[in-house]
């Protein structure tokens, strides 16, 4: 029996060579490119180049985008999964199958038609126009950003949500309603409290890659605003320099791995079980 | 009747939703029958882009490339991953915890940091290009299947394997005759979430191709500035049209397929 179970163990093994030579050989490749300069002498001012002002500048501006994002895939999420459930859908595929579906138009051409739903002369404007309304500048502002991340995200903010109380007992919530609980109470205290793993994992899904989103600033900002995963993508295909580009990555790295660590410690009980990818 | 109205307030919020997340969906069908070549101008109804589509070569090549980057990670990364999940799932928890950890770099950590860090070791030892992409398809491809085959491990029952074994049937034999089926659905909810990581996934391929290779999304990107050629609208109506239908298929057949294992 034990021997089986060994046996057993020895299948991961392909996994575990690939795991190293493809996931953690390359990030001790990366740290290194960041903590050398182009000589290849230990510096670690290609870590700290995160605070000179035009980089401190995009990574504040990331840092409120992806904040203000993630917040509003939060206000956006909760409502949706209890209509969800006030429309009797919880059990169904429903909600996975509107959520999968837009990811095969291709993720570009769809940021590519915000930008032209929201440009001076995009279609908002048009029909704001035609009932006297506008025209509204949204175009190439922080707000045009905001509305393609969010877009983007919020799938990966309401599934792990919509699962976490899709896995809610019917019971618990009806016993809830019979000890006197009206709508708000019961979300307060038995939906809002249990689903509060996939609120955690649907903020670190959200949060990270809006931080260092660049597609969608390039095409939303009109590339005159730049977010912190610009400049680092601009010092690899523009200025060419690795290891600058290494050092701000790693920095953002480090920022949101002490901001996750935060976010998990206040959470009780998750997080070490590798829930986050629950998601799917 | 408070029911009726939140009942009816919940159907209005979802198909506010629904607006949101279609609207640059439905823009783009009806720019790819845009008789016009600019982006803000109608210029008539046509279905010229859709006859075009497949005398473009660069298009065709492309997709040819997309589809086969999706379809071979997705594949090699169902089979590893279905050997690791085995594997993990008899780990001590010593061991469990730390290899989950590590299954989780690539889907915790930012794409642009998963591009870069792949491509700087890439460049040590190989050449920038197809195959460079598909290592890193495989790589965040492998945790999607993983994370969909472990619940459907962790539900199995594995006396009916040891009973196969005892009753004299070989490892392999047994493994295929009681373990496979009993896996199927998080194998198939695997490889479909992996394909479609893969097709849509632009950021790492951008980093990992070098010149010489495009896939839909980063040909897509280097024409921004000078303007998408509708062939492109044309081509990814068609993709979400068949999509969209294969998935009404599997998902509202009834008994049709076990995608909503996805989520689980």
């Amino acid at each position: 029996m034990n021997n089986r179970r060994n046996t057993r163990v020895l299948l991961s093994g392909p996994y575990l060579l690939w795991a190293v030579g493809f996931t953690v050989i390359p990030l001790f490749v990366i740290i290194r490119y960041a903590l050398t300069d182009e000589t290849g002498a230990f510096t670690l001012n290609n870590l700290f180049a995160i605070a000179d002002p035009i980089n401190l500048k995009a990574t504040v501006f990331s840092l409120e985008i992806a904040l203000m994002s993630t917040m509003i895939c939060v206000l956006l999420a909760y409502p949706l999964v209890l209509a969800f459930r006030r429309l009797n859908l919880s059990k169904n595929r429903f909600m996975l199958f509107i959520l999968i579906l837009p990811m095969w138009m291709n993720f570009i051409l769809r940021i590519l038609a915000w930008q032209m739903i929201l440009s001076n002369n995009g279609i908002l404007n048009f029909i704001l126009g035609k009932i006297g309304i506008g025209p509204l500048h949204i175009a190439n502002t922080g707000l045009s950003i905001m509305i393609g991340v969010v877009y983007d995200y919020l799938p990966y903010m309401v599934l792990p949500i919509f699962n976490a109380v899709a896995e809610i007992d019917e019971d618990v919530i009806e016993a809830a309603r019979d000890l006197g609980g009206n709508s708000l109470t019961v979300f307060r205290k038995v939906i809002f409290p249990l689903s509060l793993p996939g609120l955690m994992s649907g903020i670190i899904m959200v949060f990270i890659p809006s931080m260092t989103e660049f597609v969608i600033a390039d095409i939303l900002g009109g590339g005159k605003l730049q977010l912190v995963g610009n400049i680092i993508e601009q010092e690899f295909t523009r200025s060419s320099n690795w290891n600058l580009g290494a050092g701000l990555s790693v920095a953002l790295m480090l920022f949101m791995m002490v901001s996750m660590a935060f976010t998990m410690k206040t959470d009780h009980g998750y997080g070490s079980d590798g829930k986050a990818g629950a998601v799917w | 009747m408070v029911k009726r109205i939140s009942a009816g307030l919940s159907g209005i919020y979802l198909f506010m939703i629904m607006f949101f997340l279609y609207i640059p969906i439905l823009v783009m069908i009806v720019l790819s029958f845009n008789g016009s070549r600019s982006r803000v101008v109608w210029g008539g109804f046509t279905t010229e882009w859709y006859g075009r589509l497949f005398s473009n070569v660069q298009i065709r090549e492309a997709l040819g490339t997309t589809l086969l980057l999706a379809f071979i990670s997705a594949l090699v990364a169902t089979l590893i991953g279905l050997l690791a999940a085995l594997g993990i799932s008899a780990m001590r928890t010593r061991e469990y915890s730390l290899v989950m950890g590590v299954t989780n770099i690539p889907l915790l950590n930012a794409d642009i940091v998963t591009g870069i860090a792949l491509m700087l070791w890439f460049v040590r030892f190989m050449p920038l290009g197809f195959s460079s992409v598909l290592i890193a398809h495989i790589t965040f491809n492998i945790p999607y299947v993983i994370l969909a085959v472990l619940p459907k491990i962790r539900q199995m029952n594995m006396s009916i394997y040891e009973a196969s074994r005892d009753l004299g049937a070989g490892a392999l034999y047994g493994f295929f005759a009681t373990i496979l089926p009993q896996l199927a659905g998080g194998l198939v909810s695997g490889f479909f979430m992996a394909f479609t990581m893969s097709m849509d996934d632009f950021v790492v391929t951008y980093f990992t191709r070098g010149a010489g290779i495009n896939t839909l999304s980063t040909m897509i990107y280097s024409e921004i500035k000078k303007g998408i050629k509708p062939e492109m609208y044309a081509l990814s109506t068609i993709i979400f049209a068949a999509v969209f239908i294969l998935l009404l298929i599997v998902n509202f057949v009834p008994d049709g397929g076990d995608l909503k294992d996805l989520v689980e």
